[in-house]
């Protein structure tokens, strides 16, 4: 095997401390490489699928509906339309003929029998090129159904998995602004970024209404139509995630001069950092900016201790993070040191100049950064620095067990809570078991 | 979360709800995984290549390698000719694998790249080294399904590596093609093969690619899959043995064509008569004597056939796949005195309609059997009348809740379950695991809902 770092590739991975900061990202991938990233269309489906009470339509082959049927576990208190899977499954004729009666068609017997309260169209890379009037036909049911029909302009091709969260935000900006506000607080704040994986998003919910905030929109986890058409009432947008509604937020800023601010929930410095700078919007009424204090307090005192135990068997453990989104990577530095663990190996998908440069600062000497990884680079990196735990995705898992290495999924595949002060002990927990398994023993790492 | 499945069945052209099917390029993708030393690559849009090693690896949960032509817009417009050639210097640079399988999408397929031109031209310039194998299947997401893409894949070997040389071969031997199989049953047949002394050149065989051991390292390149000068010799084959008509029977045909090797395709044998009419067929074509042992291991299926009987009389099943697993495992449930009353496949399917209406005619006249359909369908086939047992992929589990069926996982992918990698459900000794998995599963059920005063040690 030839040295798994390819030249071309050298300026996107960095290791800390032998030269000044310096990363090339934000590049397309190398034609050619196993890349771990995804398609626009994969962006756009991420970000809008927890949207529970629309209909997804995807536009195209079957392949891009069934890839996509249901693998996140975005969880919802009510309907549960999104974890249909529903596909216009274009054929050959259509590719040909164009698909646009086959959409109509669609669309009338899918509102008819679900009657959704929105529908969300998505475009994939054959829609691109026959050239479907997506946003004609989309217009024309809105018009005939009475609720909102909307094209996602994802197709594959045209960008890498960020532009799908920009089509995505795209879109829901059309729903933003038709609701009704009449009910809306001026102490309120809509959530942006969460997708309520393992029910995330009630934690961090149920959070901020006990700061006496209220809560307008979940964007997009257990969302809703009416709650995101409304959304624009709330005083204050939330981010959380690296850039996957950041756009929305921008776009509601220019529309409706509604401020955001960007935070995480991952870990217990930045969990009440975000609670801070949320209560911070709101100087009229400092009781909410008491009342986080006082709920930091509450879950600090009931969290350290138990995270007291884990952190003993954990400590000096070595992690190497390979995630989606920079910002997640963040906290996931924070969050290891807390259980006095050391990461080695930093990297991400999508991640920005920016990302990179704060990534640089907050982790020590001689850690590995890396933009748009591939499996033979990260297992390299991952032997090198004899990991004890991976935090990745869904192909980075089978990786880390082949080599023997504990795992941990950041990504879709959660199982459990990571977000909120609750979910720093879920992530201490997790992290516990993996590393602490007795299965390691009989690794070949181990056991020579 | 399927409450609004209705019972009323009404014709639909335009919309395909909750698929049993999905698109070619992960079926030939699998296929080119059956290659030694093959580097499978999507000749498409980044995500193509994403997904379906996201949805391989969920289902065999092993590393699952695939490089990508990354193609971006300007790709769209110009054609994906340079991705390509850039492709191939990134792969030979960084991975270099001995072949390289490209299949299309539908995104390069609709743009008209020309692949045989461009492998041609980057071989002539250097660009693909002397001695490295490049093969390409044309798979095009809108035609057929995961299926038809192995198929092709499947077919492609043939077309490029398969020789008839002048010499017929010292040892006489047989081309074997297993069909759209788990690996833990291309390994069985192979090991069925050696029990029956039959010399084969099984391809393509993903066993030791996507069922490896753990080995503290992480290998770009399994130890399995069949060597490439194994595909070569399929050329000078006596015969093929294609099982699984709709995977198989494409390349069976190319062996044909190409270098007149005669072909025999046959169900996939699942259960005693299927399985018998793969061995019958190895007799007649090969000469063999079937040694006692597998006489034993028929007998021992048919010993738990007739000792749980009860169980599976005129028990109700619906079952959901792909062709050339449904027709024999239909044929299986019948010979065990169940009653298929729903068979469907989400492929279009000649051999699949045909074969099922001959299985059940007499036996369940009453069977709805329908290809080119998905599971919203059967859903409500199921929700107009009950069955007692569901057989289907992953997806079936959300019928399975909805109307609390006792619920068996078969075929692919199966995303929630681990095994489907490891116990063989093909010959007589998988058909028994097969046959274990559904009784238990029954009998699972029957002891939940026994009333106290009915409930047994014994059954």
């Amino acid at each position: 095997m030839n040295n798994p770092i390819l030249k071309e590739r050298a300026d996107q991975v960095h290791r800390k401390g032998n030269a000044p900061f310096q990363i090339s990202c934000d590049r397309d991938s190398l034609a050619g490489a196993v890349s771990q990233r995804a398609c626009v269309f994969c962006g756009s489906r991420v970000v809008l699928y927890p949207i529970a009470d629309a209909v997804h339509l995807v536009h195209g082959p079957i392949g891009c509906a069934a890839y996509t049927w249901d693998i996140r576990g975005a969880l919802s208190s009510g309907p549960e339309l999104h974890r249909l899977s529903f596909s216009t499954d274009l054929q050959e004729r259509d590719v040909i003929f164009g698909g646009e009666k086959k959409l109509t068609n669609a669309l009338n017997e899918l509102i008819d029998r679900h009657h959704p309260n929105a529908a969300f169209v998505y475009s994939t890379c054959i829609v691109g090129i026959i050239g479907d009037d997506l946003e004609a036909i989309c217009k024309r049911m809105s018009e005939e159904k009475g609720i909102p029909v909307i094209p996602v302009q994802s197709e594959g091709f045209k960008g890498n998995k960020r532009a799908g969260y920009n089509a995505a935000c795209r879109a829901m900006s059309r729903l933003v602004g038709t609701g009704n506000i009449d009910d809306v607080s001026p102490h309120s704040i809509n959530i942006l970024g969460d997708f309520n994986l393992a029910g995330e998003i009630w934690i961090i919910r149920q959070y901020f209404e006990r700061m006496g905030l209220q809560v307008v929109a979940n964007i997009t986890g257990d969302g809703r139509v009416g709650d995101i058409a409304r959304s624009h009432g709330a005083a204050v947008n939330v981010v959380q995630c690296s850039g996957a509604t950041l756009d929305l937020a921008k776009m509601m800023k220019e529309d409706y001069n509604i401020p955001y601010v960007r935070v995480s929930y991952f870990g217990v410095e930045d969990m009440a950092e975000s609670l801070y700078k949320v209560a911070n919007f709101f100087p009229d009424d400092p009781s909410i900016l008491e009342q986080a204090k006082a709920l930091v307090r509450e879950e600090l005192s009931v969290l350290y201790p138990q995270l007291q135990a884990y952190r003993q068997d954990l400590e000096g453990k070595k992690a190497a993070i390979y995630v989606g989104g920079a910002f997640k990577a963040f906290s996931l530095v924070k969050a290891f040191r807390l259980l006095g663990m050391k990461v080695v190996m930093v990297g991400s998908q999508t991640g920005t100049s920016e990302d990179y440069q704060e990534l640089h600062e907050i982790t020590d000497e001689g850690t590995i950064i890396v933009d748009d990884s591939n499996p033979l680079e990260l297992s390299a990196f991952l032997q090198e620095k004899d990991v004890d735990i991976f935090v990745g995705g869904v192909k980075e898992r089978p990786i880390a067990y082949k080599l023997g290495l504990g795992f941990c999924d950041h990504n879709h595949e959660r199982k459990e809570a990571l977000e909120g002060f609750v979910g720093m002990l879920n992530f201490a927990k997790e992290v516990h078991s993996t590393v602490m398994s007795p299965v390691w023993r009989f690794v070949p790492r181990n056991n020579k | 979360m399927l409450e609004a499945t209705p019972k009323e069945l009404v014709e639909r052209k335009a919309l395909r709800v909750n698929p049993a099917k999905t698109c070619q390029p992960i079926g030939a993708m699998y296929a080119a995984l059956g290659i030694h030393g093959c580097l499978p690559h999507s000749h498409g849009s980044q995500g193509c290549c994403s997904y379906h090693r996201s949805h391989l690896t969920r289902h065999y949960r092993d590393p699952i390698m695939a490089a990508t032509s990354s193609f971006t817009e300007g790709s769209s417009v110009f054609g994906g000719g340079a991705n390509l050639r850039n492709a191939f210097k990134t792969i030979y640079q960084l991975y270099d694998p001995d072949v390289i399988a490209i299949n299309t999408t539908c995104l390069s397929e609709t743009i008209g790249d020309d692949l045989p031109t461009i492998i041609r031209e980057s071989r002539e310039s250097g660009i693909i080294p002397e001695g490295k194998v490049v093969i390409h299947a044309n798979t095009p997401s809108y035609v057929g399904t995961h299926i038809t893409g192995w198929s092709n894949m499947t077919k492609a070997i043939v077309t490029y590596l398969a020789d008839k040389t002048e010499t017929p071969p010292e040892t006489p031997y047989i081309n074997f093609i297993p069909g759209y199989v788990e690996p833990a049953d291309t390994r069985h047949l192979k090991e069925f093969l050696a029990q029956l002394g039959v010399n084969a050149v099984v391809f393509p065989d993903t066993s030791d690619v996507v069922d490896t051991p753990q080995t503290g390292s992480f290998e770009m390149y399994p130890y399995g899959g069949t060597p490439v000068e194994d595909l070569h010799r399929t050329g000078n084959a006596q015969t093929t043995i294609a099982l699984g008509p709709d995977a198989s029977r494409a390349a069976a045909k190319e062996l044909e064509t190409k270098c007149n090797v005669p072909y025999q395709l046959l169900d996939l044998p699942i259960g005693v008569a299927a399985t018998d009419r793969l061995v019958q067929t190895l007799i007649e074509t090969t000469g063999i004597t079937p040694p006692a042992s597998l006489k034993r291991d028929r007998g021992r299926l048919v010993d738990i056939m007739t000792d749980m009987q009860q169980y599976l009389y005129n028990k109700r099943v619906a079952v959901s796949g792909d062709p050339d697993q449904v027709v024999p495992m239909t044929e299986f449930l019948v010979s065990c005195g169940a009653k298929p009353v729903y068979v469907i496949t989400g492929t279009s399917s000649k051999y699949f309609k045909q074969r099922c209406a001959e299985i059940l005619q007499n036996v369940v006249p009453e069977a709805v059997i329908k290809d080119d359909t998905d599971l919203f369908y059967l859903h409500q086939l199921i929700k107009n009348e009950p069955v007692d047992l569901l057989v289907s992929n992953v997806y079936g589990k959300y019928i399975a809740r909805a109307e609390d069926l006792p619920f068996v996982r078969f075929g692919f992918p199966i995303l929630d379950r681990v095994g489907h990698s490891y116990f063989p459900t093909l010959g007589y000794q998988g058909s028994i695991h097969l046959l274990c998995n559904i009784l238990n599963t029954l009998l699972e059920r029957k002891d939940r809902d026994d009333p106290d005063e009915v409930f047994e040690l014994v059954l």
